[in-house]
C-alpha cells in the first residue's frame, strides 16, 4: 500500500475500507542473524537502514511496550544540527540531510516541518560563542545566521526584549531547523522496516543476554529465548539496566526530563525559540499546541515523571520570555527517562563482548538524530566499523581523555 | 520530594544540589592506577529500584548526605550524613 493524495482521495469516496495495518504483528522466530532490542526511533530507524541500505535479511527489533511508547513520544519534536564541536556537527548535519529527504524516501508524512530554530543571546560573550558555533556549523555544511536584536525582534515582536535580568541582544539562526511528527517518525520506520521483511515484535521485553565464550549468541525475552548472530542495543535511558545483564557499567546516569503542552491556540509561534539562559524553549504544534520544556530534574530517575519544582521552573521562564503566554492553560505534562552521559555526547560503539553493540547516552537529544544514528549504528552493525560521522562516539573515550564535551561541564551528568 | 535531614527534620529537595552515586565517596587509593580511576570518575551502577546518592545542603546547613531514594517512586528511604557514613566505613 503506497500513500498518495490520490489514495486519499479514492478513500475518502469509499468509506476508507482500505487502509491496511502498518506492519504485520508476527511472533517471534527462533532466530534472526541481528536482534535490536528496542523498537523506539533509533531502534526502528536502524532496522529500516539494516534492510534498505545495507542488504541484511533476518532482522528483528524487540519492543518491551508498544512501538512509540517510550521517548520517540515523549520528546517535543524538534530537528536541528547547530552544534559545535568537530565529533558532534557532521553527525547531526548528516542528520538533519535524513530528515529532509525522509518523507519521500518512507512514503510517510512526518510532517517534517523547517521552521528554523532561534537560539537567544544576552550578552557579549554568549554573541562570541555563538558566533564561533555558527561557524562551526557552516564549516560542516550546515547553515547559520546571527541576528541582532533588531533582527530578532522583526521576526518575533512578541518577546520580552528588556528583561532586568536576560535582556535580548540577538540570536543565532537554523533556518533548516525545524520540527517533526515524531510518532509519525516510529510509525513511519516501522512500516518501511516491516515492508522489508523486519518482523517488529511488540510486549518482548529483553530479560537476559546470552553469552558463551564471550560472545552473544542471543537473548531471552519474555516470549522465549531467541538466537542472534549480533545483537545491538538501542534503548537509550534503560541502557544501564540492559547492558548489566551483560556485566557492563556505563558512562550513563539516567535522568527524568518533563515536557508541557498547552491547549490549542490560533498561530502564533512560527519557529523553535530555544531560552537557554532561562531553561526555556517552546514551538507550536500544528494541532496549535505551545510544546515547550526546560532542563532535567537532575536527579538519577527512571519514573517516566518529575517533580513540581521544575513545572516551576520551566513557567517561570516562559512568563520571562514572552509574558503573552501567561494566560494560556496547560492541557499536559509528562516524563521521559534520558541515558545521560558523561560528556554530554552519545556512544555508537561494539562492546567487550563479541557481537554485542551498543547505541546509547542521547542525553536530551536523540530525537534529531534518529536518522543518523539508525544510519550508523546499520553501518557499524553490517561493516564492524563506524560510520564517518559518528566515529568520534566511541565507548572507550572517557578512558582516553578523548571526551565530546559540549558544555565543558565534565563527568556531572545533570549538568550537560 | 522532602529529605529527612538528620539534623533539620524534613526538608524541600529544592534547598539541595544533587552529586550523583554516594559510591563516589569512595575514592580509589592513590596507587589504585588509571583503570581504577577511570571507573571511579565516569562509570555509575545507575541502578533502577534503591540508589545511596549524595546530596549537598546547599540552602541550608551546608552539609552533605548521603540519602537512599527509590529511582522508580522517587520515595526516599532516609538520609543520613556523609561525615557519619564516611566515619563509620573507615
Amino acid at each position: 500500500m503506497r500513500f498518495s493524495g490520490l489514495r486519499l482521495v479514492k478513500e475518502a469516496l469509499t468509506g476508507h475500507r482500505g487502509w491496511e495495518p502498518l506492519w504485520r504483528d508476527p511472533d517471534p522466530q527462533p532466530r534472526y542473524d541481528i536482534v535490536i532490542v528496542g523498537g523506539g526511533g533509533h531502534g526502528l530507524a536502524t532496522a529500516y537502514y539494516l534492510a534498505s541500505v545495507f542488504g541484511q535479511a533476518r532482522i528483528a527489533v524487540l519492543e518491551k511496550g508498544w512501538i512509540g511508547s517510550g521517548n520517540i513520544g515523549r520528546n517535543t519534536t524538534i530537528i536541528r544540527s547547530n552544534y559545535l564541536l568537530p565529533g558532534n556537527e557532521p553527525f547531526y548535519e548528516f542528520s538533519m540531510k535524513l530528515w529532509e529527504g525522509l518523507e519521500q524516501e518512507l512514503n510517510f508524512n512526518a510532517m517534517v516541518s523547517q521552521r528554523g530554530i532561534v537560539n537567544l543571546i544576552h550578552t557579549d560573550a554568549q554573541r562570541d560563542a555563538y558566533r564561533r558555533r555558527g561557524n562551526a556549523m557552516r564549516l560542516a555544511g550546515a547553515d547559520a545566521e546571527l541576528l541582532d536584536r533588531d533582527g530578532v525582534r522583526a521576526r518575533l515582536p512578541y518577546l520580552n526584549f528588556d528583561d532586568a535580568r536576560f535582556p535580548i541582544k540577538g540570536g543565532l539562526v537554523q533556518s533548516r531547523a525545524g520540527t517533526a511528527r515524531h510518532d509519525g517518525v516510529a510509525w513511519g520506520y516501522a512500516r518501511g522496516a516491516d515492508r522489508r521483511g523486519v518482523d517488529l515484535i511488540q510486549n518482548c521485553e529483553v530479560t537476559g543476554l546470552r553469552i558463551e565464550g564471550g560472545a552473544v549468541t542471543g537473548v531471552e525475552t519474555t516470549r522465549g529465548p531467541i538466537g542472534a548472530g549480533k545483537v545491538g542495543v538501542a534503548v537509550a535511558g534503560s541502557s544501564s539496566r540492559v547492558m548489566a545483564m551483560a556485566g557492563m557499567r556505563l558512562p550513563i546516569e539516567s535522568h527524568v526530563l518533563q515536557a508541557f503542552v498547552t491547549e490549542g491556540l490560533k498561530p502564533l509561534i512560527d519557529t523553535v525559540i530555544t531560552f537557554g539562559a532561562g531553561h526555556f524553549y517552546i514551538s507550536q504544534s500544528d494541532k496549535g499546541g505551545l510544546v515547550f520544556g526546560g532542563d532535567i530534574d537532575g536527579y538519577n530517575s527512571y519514573a517516566q515523571r518529575g517533580n513540581l519544582a521544575v513545572v516551576e521552573d520551566v513557567a517561570e521562564g516562559g512568563m520571562a520570555l514572552m509574558p503573552m503566554i501567561g494566560r494560556a492553560r496547560l492541557l499536559r505534562s509528562w516524563g521521559g527517562i534520558m541515558d545521560m552521559s558523561m560528556d554530554g555526547s552519545p556512544i555508537i560503539d561494539r562492546t567487550p563482548v563479541e557481537g554485542l553493540y551498543l547505541n546509547a547516552g542521547w542525553c536530551y537529544g536523540g530525537f534529531k538524530a534518529t536518522p543518523a544514528s539508525g544510519y550508523a549504528f546499520a553501518h557499524l552493525l553490517a561493516t564492524g566499523r563506524p560510520h564517518e560521522t559518528a566515529a568520534a562516539y566511541r565507548l572507550d573515550r572517557f578512558a582516553r581523555g578523548q571526551l565530546i564535551d559540549e558544555k565543558g561541564a565534565g563527568a556531572q551528568p545533570n549538568l550537560h | 520530594m522532602l529529605i529527612p535531614h538528620p539534623l533539620l527534620g524534613p526538608r524541600d529537595a529544592q534547598e539541595f544540589t544533587y552529586l550523583g552515586d554516594a559510591a563516589l565517596m569512595n575514592r580509589p587509593d592513590p596507587a589504585a592506577g588509571e583503570d581504577a580511576f577511570c571507573d571511579h570518575v565516569y562509570l555509575r551502577g545507575n541502578p533502577a529500584g534503591v540508589h545511596r546518592e549524595l546530596w549537598f545542603h546547599e540552602q541550608g546547613d551546608r552539609s552533605w548526605l548521603v540519602v537512599t531514594r527509590n529511582t522508580l517512586t522517587h520515595e526516599i528511604l532516609g538520609a543520613e550524613l556523609a561525615t557519619d557514613v564516611a566515619r563509620r566505613s573507615e
